[in-house]
């Protein structure tokens, strides 16, 4: 299928300033893992070194939210778009 | 020391230490709206937003994905960008915890507020480095007055 995915602002310096990227892909995990094939430097940044997506990483698939869905086996439809949107969180240490 | 300085009014550094002493001892938190290209960030305005983590909101703040996109909203309204996010760290210093370098995404700028006993201090600005290893400390260099937005 081919699908769109957005990128966020804070990691385009890492997608050589594309907005969105087109590429093939019949689950979100499969559109993840292409699309930090293609970018690799953005991998640090979506997944912990655990192999899993950080937990300030929120990805929709038409303004969904896959937490909801299947989560990263949610199934694609061609057309399908993508939105990888951060959420900011923080404080001090104790 | 990151490259481009980071250009905010002191009205507006005024309004973020403002929000932190209002918050106290919570911490406060807000979008960081602005222009960045290579020859300049500056802030033009700012969106406060509600500290989601109620859970623990004295030493810990949340922006939601929705608050985060209706922050975006706002500075594609104004014709600006999000460059960054504001927080206050009350009762301790204005550099980034171990635990806000694990929750950081890159190229935003990170502006800390310590509040010490409801007082402000110091006003500091991070950026997490590429490899996520640190932040480095990103100026600020304060100007009387923003450039109309």
């Amino acid at each position: 299928m081919a699908v769109k995915v957005i990128i966020p602002t804070p990691l385009r310096p890492y997608t050589s300033k594309k907005e969105s990227v087109e590429l093939q892909a019949a689950t979100v995990s499969e559109a993840l893992a292409s699309l930090t094939t293609l970018f690799g430097d953005l991998k640090k940044h979506l997944y912990s070194d655990d192999g899993k997506l950080r937990s300030f990483v929120n990805v929709y698939v038409n303004d969904e939210d896959i937490r909801y869905l299947r989560g990263d086996q949610t199934p694609l439809r061609e057309g399908d778009i993508l939105s990888i949107v951060p959420s900011i969180a923080g404080g001090t240490q104790n | 020391m990151s490259g481009t300085a980071l250009r905010i009014s002191d009205a507006l550094v005024r309004r973020i230490q403002a929000h932190a002493v209002e918050a106290y001892p919570h911490e406060c938190c807000g979008a960081l709206l602005g222009n960045d290209s290579e020859a300049r960030r500056e802030i033009l305005d700012l969106v406060p937003l509600a500290n989601r983590r109620n859970d623990s909101p004295r030493n810990r703040f949340e922006v939601t994905p929705e608050d985060v996109q209706m922050a975006e909203k706002k500075a594609k309204d104004l014709k600006l960008e999000v460059i960054g996010w504001y927080h206050s760290h009350p009762d301790a210093p204005a550099r980034p915890s171990e635990f806000d370098r694990e929750h950081a995404w890159p190229w935003y700028s990170y502006i800390i507020v310590s509040v010490q006993q409801r007082e402000p201090r110091d006003t500091k600005s991070w950026r997490l480095r590429d490899d996520r290893a640190a932040y480095d400390p990103e100026a600020i260099e304060s100007v009387a007055q923003s450039a109309s937005i």
